[in-house]
């Protein structure tokens, strides 16, 4: 592999968005770990397919979520990766 | 050797293809057996031998003489394959085995496992693997010995690893022993020791090479061993084969059922006590357990190891998402065996004649997973019902019923009708899972001691042959120790596991997170974190559990404290909060300390910010990796 350095601000600012990428996600899985489920109680009273939705959003809801958000992050930091010229492969 | 090992690469698809279907001609094969009239305990010890066979043969084929092959697996594992064998590294016997039965038992309180062993991947993807794998070393202590000065901190994190994996590799020895006793008729210690052989033939010559392909294959059996049944029971009692999407169906009925029995707590109800009223503390409680399983699982050294072991960052990413979706599908399948098993005990066993139990009551109930206690003397027909006094009147009442939390699993395939082929094709599951954990786990401890402490800090111009030879001597030896241990503790692993969680949770991961994201943090900032996060968890853990008492009075300062009996002890619930979550108040204090350290402190030097720079990159080489020796 080329030692392909970049320069400060460019480092700076291929890590600015790489944070930002990074703080969303963490919000996101913030929501989906714990507010989501602070109201569990209210949630229960509504019903889909039988299912109360504040049990279902903590047996499933919020376990699909975490799937996408961890194919949302691989997927974006490679995008990243190529408008920097810094993927490594 | 490498053109084998290219070719075996090149055709990873189609040998595990062919495997999974070997696989499951053998299980046909069994089934065949069984029809001809072969006996139960024949068919179980087929099962248990030919995979444990299996894996032995894997981890034979994949000896190395290689230090990298040996630690990280040539770092060849490609995304799709390291996400397999994560997701066996991940599943243990507490979860194949014990989270169906736990969910079953605590409803929605239960559910806490299932979010908290799931959701940390994301903060594994976007907090360090990709940074880890660009670091690029062996070990976790590697990554702290270089970023906060040397062998000080490099010999911590190896006391917090080894704190941590071993309390939860004793735990899966446990696992191991139970099935195998169950399943090869012979008692628990000796299990214990048994189940250790087929850890040892996986992991002994191969080391990390060996306990990948191992553990892809052991994902394999597993996860088609835990859908089978649930898919036929689910297909029996609502008429379509999907449990993930039907078991709401059965959370109404129960919900209908339990009004009819006077449940005063709802099966789904969400943060409730006993009497069915809202409760905070089983909210906190909930909340602080999903926290530090969380935390927990973006601290564990076995698991951040597995993704030093791809090709690229790139892959190291991928794979971090193949993983969770890996482990989605058992956690996502659990809820809905505990409803299912919940529906048929509601349904079929509640109110029904002592007469006319279903068949799987008595069959389960003679080796005491199930109570059916109406009558005086019940006792002598179910060791379950010990202490349990029945009214008599040959109808067995909802306080009449006992079942072990192991039996949700175990007992389903019979619930559904199903063949004693697929009971064993359970316990081949269930082995897998409890083998592959206690296999990375050990290996995670094996290469601290012998690559972290003997190369690293003792001889560092030992040869490559010196150190693995020392590798695997410490590995046996380990191993040795676990299962002493396991086979004199035996009984709950549940607590073990999650103690596991908290330690390493309050131990590492502030260093790690802020070790990629803080460039600032300098050697004591590092330092001070891990003596405080984790001196601070162990106090409060060994404080409340085992002198309980003592903190009542003596911590009264803190607030609210009352003392529990559980376990067989006086233990401590500060704030009304479980010591399963005892991370809770290290990894606060874990961050605290090193914001404190890292400020007082002078910055990180320039060629460290280099260094932290060149690992926020997944191109080009790390740079001055060795700044700090």
């Amino acid at each position: 592999m080329a030692e392909s350095r970049l320069t400060a601000s460019q480092q700076a600012a291929y890590w600015e968005k790489t944070k930002r990428l990074m703080l969303v996600i963490l919000a996101a899985w913030f929501f989906f770990s714990f507010v989501i489920h602070f109201w569990a109680p209210q949630l229960n009273h509504i019903r889909i397919i039988g299912f109360p939705l504040g049990y279902y959003m903590a047996a499933q809801g919020s376990l699909i979520a975490f799937v996408l958000m961890c194919v949302w992050n691989a997927k974006a930091q490679d995008r990243i990766d190529h408008e920097f010229g810094v993927q490594d492969e | 050797m490498a053109a084998i090992q290219g070719g075996f690469l090149a055709n990873l698809g189609r040998i595990y293809a062919l495997y999974t279907g070997t696989f499951i001609g053998f299980t046909i094969f069994i089934g065949l057996l069984e029809l001809l009239g072969v006996p139960n305990r024949i068919l179980g010890y087929l099962f248990i031998f030919l995979t444990l066979g299996v894996y032995a043969l894997i981890g034979w084929l994949a000896r190395t003489a290689e230090v990298n092959e040996y630690y990280v697996a040539g770092r060849a594992v490609p995304a799709f394959y390291n996400g397999m064998a994560t997701g066996a590294d991940w599943m243990s016997a507490a979860s194949f085995i014990g989270m169906a039965g736990s969910l079953y038992f605590g409803g929605y309180g239960g559910l806490a496992f299932v979010l908290g062993w799931t959701g940390g991947y994301v903060l594994v993807s976007i907090l360090m693997a990709p940074y880890l794998r660009k670091f690029g070393q062996f070990t976790v202590p590697d990554f702290f010995s270089a970023r906060y000065g040397g062998n000080v901190a490099r010999a911590l994190a190896v006391v917090v690893l080894i704190t941590a994996s071993f309390t939860y590799v004793v735990a899966q020895i446990v696992g191991v022993g139970i099935i195998t006793a169950r399943f090869l008729d012979i008692p628990f210690q000796l299990a214990c020791f048994v189940g250790l052989l087929g850890i040892l033939l996986c992991s002994m010559l191969g080391g990390m090479k060996a306990v990948t392909w191992t553990q892809v294959a052991q994902y394999i059996i597993l996860i088609i061993a835990y859908m089978i049944p649930v898919v036929v029971l689910s297909a029996k009692v609502t008429g379509v084969p999907i449990p993930q999407l039907m078991y709401g169906q059965a959370l109404e009925k129960i919900e209908a059922l339990e009004k009819t029995f006077g449940v005063a707590q709802p099966y789904a109800s969400a943060f409730t006590d006993a009497k069915g009223a809202y409760s905070p503390t089983a909210m906190w409680n909930f909340f602080a357990l999903i926290l530090c399983l969380m935390v927990g699982t973006a601290s564990l050294p076995h698991i951040l190891m597995r993704y030093f072991t791809t090709p690229s960052v790139k892959q190291a990413r991928d794979s971090v998402a193949w993983s969770l979706f890996f482990i989605f599908l058992l956690y996502f399948t659990a809820p809905a065996y505990a409803a299912f098993a919940k529906l048929e005990v509601y349904q079929n066993v509640i109110g029904q004649p002592i007469a006319s139990l279903p068949a799987w009551v008595s069959s389960w109930g003679s080796i005491g997973l199930v109570g059916a206690c109406d009558g005086a003397n019940a006792a002598q027909t179910f060791a379950l019902c010990k202490g349990v006094t029945g009214n008599g009147d040959g109808i067995l009442q909802l306080s009449e019923f006992r079942l072990h939390t192991d039996a949700v699993v175990l007992a389903t395939p019979e619930i559904a009708g199903l063949p004693y082929v697929i009971s064993g094709l359970v316990a081949a599951g269930g082995l897998a899972a409890a083998l592959s954990t206690a296999d990375g786990l050990l290996l995670a401890i094996a290469n601290a001691l012998s690559h972290d402490i003997y190369y690293k800090m003792i001889d560092p111009n030992a040869d490559t042959k010196r150190r693995l030879v020392i590798s695997r001597v410490l590995l046996g030896l380990v191993a040795l120790v676990a299962a002493y241990v396991a086979g004199t503790l035996g009984a709950d692993i549940l607590f073990l596991v999650s103690w596991a969680f908290s330690m390493a949770a309050a131990g590492l991961f502030a260093g790690l997170v802020l070790g990629i994201w803080w460039k600032r943090a300098g050697d004591a900032a590092g330092v001070w974190g891990i003596i405080v996060g984790f001196g601070l968890c162990m106090f409060f853990l060994i404080a409340t559990e085992f002198y309980g008492p003592w903190v009542k009075q003596s911590l009264s300062w803190m607030g609210d404290i009352n003392i529990v009996k559980i376990r067989g002890r006086d233990v401590a619930y500060i704030w009304g909060i479980n010591n399963i979550s005892v991370g809770i108040f290290g990894i606060p204090a874990a961050f605290i300390a090193m914001l404190v350290a890292g400020w007082v402190t002078k910055p990180a030097s320039a060629e460290m910010q280099d260094f932290i720079d060149s690992i926020r990159v997944p191109a080009g080489s790390v740079r001055n990796a060795e700044a700090a020796h």
